[in-house]
């Protein structure tokens, strides 16, 4: 049950996207359509889960002083691991994403859940906590894209829902992003307020 | 000469770094409530990018292209720029006090600022010689320096606005945000 809570936790009470705010830069940078948002989710949530199962394993061995850079090492390794992946067999998402791959690295929802949960508690509760976590971030990256891509294009997921011309070409590109982000935060907080 | 002054156009207005690219997006909205705080962090990150870009680089180019070990590039790359900070610190804090305590806070922040480590893996991506990649650097981190102190600007009014509470703080600093990057766009009409 408590493992439950945990997952619970990262996806609403502690989304990371709505509510800690952070990661804000692959949340605005690759969600000009519902699916981009949801492989940055599921990429970051792979290496979230493998480095905060890892880093709660070695947490005994790494002297406090050094945890830092020992922890940003090995969430650099997942991601290289990433990338040959992603390279190998999935090319085309790969050239999507972009330079926002090898940028997992410095996303602070890693090293910040790594600084937070998974260097003070046991394997299996770090594995939930990445899920947890991994799942808000997804879910938010996978909302957001939807809805830039309604909005912008008429189309979600690739499938029509209303004609290509009517759609504002905005929210697809640069402003929409910031501006979709505003609105879904507020009514975030909005629901937050009222439960 | 033109293809500098064209690289560096490009990247403070064109391209700019917060406003098309989406990179440095967590300082520009942590760091950017004050002016003179904006301007710190601003300075700060115009440091590190050019001296991190050079270093990685040479690294790049001089050792892990011979080996053959290319793929290594995003470990070592983090732990240049997350060392290379480091050093600045202590370098700062024992020259010149008055500039590390100006700077102090915003320095250890600017290893998670990906746009550090964007930049040096695009000048890589886009094969720039050395002193296009500097120059790049030095114009993006301008760029990055001219978004956060307007942003900065318009939020120092912004907290005096009378807004429903749920659009208070963040939301409303995106959606100004958007309608900066709104204006930014005008610049893409530029050709030199």
């Amino acid at each position: 049950m408590k493992y439950l809570d945990i997952i619970y936790k990262g996806v609403v009470t502690d989304n990371p996207t709505f509510v800690l705010l952070l990661g804000m830069c692959p949340t605005l940078g690759t969600t000009g359509s519902a699916i981009t948002g949801m492989s940055m989710g599921l990429a970051t949530m792979g290496v979230l889960i493998c480095s905060n199962v890892v880093i709660s394993a070695i947490k005994k061995f790494v002297p406090a002083g050094v945890r830092i850079p020992a922890y940003i090492v090995v969430i650099a390794g997942f991601v290289t691991v990433l990338q040959m992946l992603m390279k190998a067999y999935l090319p085309a998402l790969d050239a999507m994403l972009g330079i926002f791959i090898p940028l997992i690295v410095v996303n602070c929802i890693l090293l910040g859940r790594a600084e937070a949960f998974a260097g003070k508690n046991n394997v299996l509760a770090s594995l939930c906590d990445g899920v947890g976590i991994g799942l808000g971030f997804t879910i938010a990256l996978t909302l957001l894209g939807s809805v830039r891509e309604i909005l912008g294009t008429g189309k979600i997921f690739g499938a029509t829902v209303y004609p290509e011309q009517y759609g504002s070409l905005v929210f697809v590109l640069a402003p929409g992003a910031f501006i979709a982000l505003g609105f879904m935060i507020a009514l975030f907080n909005n629901i937050r307020r009222r439960c | 000469m033109l293809e500098y002054i064209s690289i560096i156009i490009t990247a403070i207005f064109v391209n700019n770094i917060v406003f098309s690219q989406f990179l440095g997006i967590c300082p520009f909205i942590g760091v950017s409530r004050k002016i003179s705080s904006a301007v710190g962090m601003g300075a700060a990150v115009t440091f590190v990018m050019a001296l991190a870009t050079t270093v990685t680089w040479m690294l790049q180019y001089g050792v892990l292209d011979p080996l053959g070990i290319g793929y290594m590039q995003t470990i070592v790359f983090i732990l240049v720029i997350a060392a290379l900070v480091q050093m600045l610190e202590i370098v700062i804090k024992k020259i010149n006090p008055s500039l590390y305590s100006a700077l102090g806070v915003f320095l250890p922040l600017i290893t998670t600022n990906c746009a550090v480590l964007g930049v040096a893996i695009i000048v890589i991506q886009k094969n720039m010689a050395l002193l296009e990649s500097v120059v790049y650097a030095v114009s993006t981190a301008l760029g990055f320096t001219l978004a956060l102190v307007v942003f900065a600007g318009i939020r120092e009014q912004l907290v005096l606005a009378d807004l429903p509470k749920s659009m208070r703080g963040v939301p409303i600093a995106l959606i100004c945000a958007g309608l900066l990057a709104m204006a930014f766009m005008g610049f893409s009409g530029i050709k030199i």
